[in-house]
């Protein structure tokens, strides 16, 4: 609020002559628009209050609440112990816990890796598709996975490839009757098959914005180096990979996150079974914090998966930044 | 010069190869679905003498109808909050700039990264602590908390890529900021809004670690967290399984052919920007 005296100086300095007002008036303006930029700092951080609140109360305060959690031996009923980084020590050096952080990076070549490479050979096939009833037909195909939980779909694949499952009567088809087996209660197969549920689930969206995006490479680079005489490869890595940046580090991180907390799908197809030949660090959380009720090494382990993945996605998006 | 022919019918034949392995699995559970729900189904086949009566059987067993109105519950106590609280803050960090709004905006950011697992035991005493554990509102608040650092970095890219001009006319024309927003900002962010609205409706629908260990009564939770549940009821059927399963994941699939364009583009900006 400008004060009253500041509102009468323009009416004074108009009374006191011709240069009166060039010299009051700039001031007044600068106060003024002062005064308002600090209405609307003021406007906007009640504006902004709301959101605050919502995001710290319930991520940061639990944040915080996870990391103090995790230094203590805590059952969730009876008295707390203070055990320092003892819940952080059994994160890196059971065996059983470190292997399900092992499985999730494994599943990375199944969310990631898979889906990124279709999307991207397709993209590079196609290069542009004409808009038309296939096309959009397409698009919606391909986005059904991406509309439907995952839970389902751990659900749908489990009758897949289950003894009787489709899987297994397509392999009878083409007369591989002699590797049909029960797909996910096979120690040797349980991780890949559940991999690739992700694989189904992501290949879809990825070939979509890849495709967008490859549409939108001006068609005169293809031109040029066709006529240079560039072999596939050679374009592939000059012009497709390079024009497709954005859209490849955008795909890699969603993915890698997707793989590295997956839940739902495993949940709902294996449990993390047979034995622990699927067990992924969110399954363990969650096994450990509400069946084994050791509340702080569930707690430190959520942590730890935190910092990993930070420390896998961050270094990705520095390297769509560094080449800009 | 197009991509050579040859090129261009692998890319095809490639696509199609695709897009059969993607309506597979669906395809499968609806022939699961119809067949005898007190036998273990044969693969995929069209069966003799479809079990359509299945579905009707899921719908009652599976108590359907509860679940849709618990999972509406969910998503109208989450989505329309959301909305409004991310647009506010996304006004205020992409249209007013207020002081040290980069700080903020980075603060949101850092949540895009927090896998939801991280946070779920401290999510679970909060609840208890709150008394709202083994209730929707066990899932609502925490879900419009960690809905802010997407929803407030997709409303500011929005906001900060307003004209200025556009509000400097309409604070000339002696409108407060209020105003201004309502009259010029609401308008323009709609495309933005619905995207998110979109967004943020699918994501809670498919919601399912947050129900499964936050509301101990599946009919409680959102139909995806349920789903365990009916793996439970039907653990002795497969065809009831699969038809139950159908049933929960179709209003999603209708909502998404109805709005088709709109959920692709959401999908693909949101796949972009977050």
């Amino acid at each position: 609020m400008s004060s009253p005296s500041l509102d009468a100086r323009p009416s004074a300095a108009r009374d006191a002559g011709a240069d009166g007002p060039i010299l009051s008036v700039r001031p007044t303006r600068r106060v003024a628009a002062r005064a308002t930029a600090r209405r609307a700092a003021l406007t906007g951080w009640i504006l902004l209050l709301p959101a605050l609140a919502a995001y710290i109360g319930f991520v940061i305060w639990p944040l915080i609440q996870g990391v103090q959690y995790s230094f203590y031996d805590w059952n969730g009923i009876g008295l707390a112990e203070w055990v320092g980084v003892q819940n952080y020590v059994t994160v890196f050096t059971d065996p059983v816990l470190l292997g399900s952080i092992l499985n999730a990076f494994i599943l990375i070549v199944f969310f990631t890796v898979i889906p990124v490479t279709v999307g991207l050979v397709l993209a590079t096939l196609i290069r542009s598709i004409r808009a038309g009833v296939f096309s959009s037909a397409a698009q919606t195909i391909l986005f059904l996975p991406q509309i439907i939980p995952l839970a389902a779909a751990g659900i749908a694949w489990s009758w897949m490839y289950s003894q009787t499952g489709t899987i297994n009567q397509i392999l009878g088809w083409i007369g591989l009757e002699g590797i049909t087996r029960s797909w996910l209660a096979d120690y040797a197969t349980a991780l890949p098959a559940v991999g690739l549920i992700g694989s189904w689930v992501l290949t879809g969206l990825c070939t979509v914005l890849l495709l967008t995006g490859i549409g939108k490479i001006d068609t005169a680079l293809y031109e040029a180096i066709r006529l240079d005489g560039a072999g596939w490869w050679r374009e592939f890595f000059t012009i497709t990979v390079p024009g497709l940046r954005q859209e490849i580090v955008v795909l890699v991180t969603l993915t890698v996150i997707a793989a590295l907390s997956s839940f739902d799908i495993i949940y709902t197809s294996t449990q993390g079974g047979p034995g622990r030949s699927t067990l992924v660090p969110g399954i363990s959380i969650f096994r450990i914090g509400f069946t084994q009720s050791d509340v702080g090494l569930a707690s430190a382990f959520g942590i730890v998966l935190m910092v990993l993945v930070l420390a896998v996605v961050l270094p990705i998006q520095r390297l769509s930044k560094a080449n800009d | 010069m197009r991509a050579t022919r040859t090129e261009a019918w692998t890319g095809r034949i490639l696509l199609v190869v695709i897009l059969v392995l993607t309506v597979l699995p669906l395809v499968s559970m609806l022939s699961a679905a119809l067949q005898p729900a007190d036998r273990n189904p044969t693969g995929l086949v069209w069966p003799s003498d479809p079990q359509w009566g299945n579905f009707v059987t899921a719908f009652e067993v599976g108590n359907v109808w509860v679940l849709m109105q618990s999972s509406a519950f969910i998503v109208l106590g989450v989505v329309p909050i959301s909305l409004v609280v991310a647009t506010l803050a996304g006004y205020a960090l992409g249209a007013l700039k207020i002081p040290g709004s980069r700080a903020i905006l980075l603060f949101f950011v850092l949540g895009l990264t927090i896998p939801f697992e991280a946070l779920i035991i401290p999510l679970y005493y909060q609840a208890q602590s709150l008394g709202t554990l083994n209730t929707q509102w066990a899932v609502i608040f925490p879900l419009i908390g960690l809905y802010m650092p997407f929803g407030v970095f997709w409303m500011r890219a929005h906001f900060v890529n307003v004209p200025p001009e556009l509000s400097e006319a309409a604070r000339v024309d002696g409108a407060n900021v209020w105003q201004e927003f309502r009259s010029v900002q609401l308008p323009l962010a709609r495309p933005a809004l619905s995207a998110l609205a979109i967004l943020l409706f699918l994501w809670t629908w498919n919601q399912f670690l947050l129900p499964v260990v936050l509301i101990a009564n599946p009919l409680n939770r959102t139909v995806a967290g349920a789903l365990t549940f009916f793996q439970g009821q039907y653990s002795l059927s497969i065809p009831l399984l699969n038809a139950g399963a159908l049933l929960i994941i179709t209003p999603a699939i209708i909502v998404f052919l109805i709005f088709q364009r709109q959920f692709i583009r959401a999908l693909l900006q949101g796949a972009v920007k977050g």
